[in-house]
């Protein structure tokens, strides 16, 4: 039975897992940073196939718009060069596909032999059924600033951590550059600044 | 009708391992090896929020909105010791990261 979401779904999975493919195969990392703007946004679009609307349009806004940015800019700053990619790809090929081709027969027979138990659904704290007449971004509104404000406010807290502890890493002061410091400019009195000089007429100074 | 939970779980099962493989084939650019993290996340917030919309509980979507936090916050300081490691040592070869050896 093939309709629309199907159909979509299907789209949706098969871009997603080559453009993951690509990014990490692709010898260019630019070429692999903007495959992996592709994969978000079409993550982005599974994610509105299962109604969450809201996660979908984060993970745009955050990862397209601020983490995949991040990436393009420390790409283009470090200027790596490539020459021995290829080589190590034929070292590790084996035991990558190995350990990957383990991981992946586990976790799909995990999966796909799964069954949830049927007290799960007596089970949840925030059933979205609840919150049916309202919008996804709107039930997680109700959600996230009653019941979770707290590890809402611990999240900010993270974010800010992280953003510090970005700044003083890479925060270097240079020697030899040549920067207004306000502090002292503002320390100046006109005594020590300016001065007057009697000059006799006729002679230099 | 919507897609079972079983497909979006075999999609995130393959793009985590993608992920996990990645890390494998890019010993020499850590800039890769966090992309490859990156999609491991990605396919850890697919599966939380396919069961929550299979349960019926919104508590898996809040959840995901925590994993992004983090996620950003672990690529934002990462990629600023790549930036400082860039810095000292003029190249990124995770092969050549044994300082701490001692």
């Amino acid at each position: 039975m093939i309709n629309a979401s199907a159909v979509l779904f299907y789209i949706f999975s098969g871009v997603l897992l080559s453009a993951a493919m690509m990014v990490v195969t692709v010898r260019n990392t630019v070429y692999g940073v903007l495959f992996l703007i592709l994969a978000f946004f079409n993550a982005a679009g599974l994610f509105i196939l299962v109604h969450a609307e809201f996660l979908a349009l984060m993970l745009v806004v955050v990862y397209v718009g601020a983490v995949a940015v991040l990436f393009l800019f420390v790409v283009m700053m470090l200027n790596v060069e490539l020459s021995h990619f290829r080589e190590t790809v034929k070292s590790y090929s084996l035991i990558g596909s190995f350990v990957g081709g383990i991981l992946a027969v586990e976790l799909i027979l995990v999966m796909v032999t799964w069954n949830t138990s049927t007290e799960a659904f007596n089970l949840t704290s925030a059933p979205s059924a609840f919150y049916g007449n309202v919008s996804n971004t709107k039930a997680l509104g109700y959600l996230l600033y009653t019941h979770y404000a707290l590890i809402f406010q611990g999240a900010g807290l993270i974010l800010l951590i992280a953003m510090m502890g970005a700044i003083v890493l890479t925060l270097r002061h240079r020697e030899g550059v040549k920067k207004q410091n306000v502090a002292s400019q503002l320390a100046r009195r006109a005594k020590e600044s300016v001065e007057l000089v009697d000059i006799p007429s006729g002679s230099g100074i | 009708m919507m897609m079972s939970l079983d497909h979006y779980l075999v999609v995130a099962a393959l793009l985590f391992t993608i992920g996990g493989v990645g890390v494998f084939l890019n010993r020499r650019n850590v800039i890769v090896i966090l992309m490859s993290i990156e999609l491991m996340l990605l396919a850890v917030n697919l599966n939380f929020v396919a069961f929550s919309q299979s349960l019926g509980d919104l508590v898996g979507q809040v959840f995901t909105l925590f994993i992004l936090t983090v996620a950003a916050a672990e690529s934002a300081i990462g990629l600023a010791i790549l930036v400082v490691y860039f810095r000292n040592r003029g190249d990124i070869y995770v092969d050549d990261i044994t300082v701490m050896k001692g």
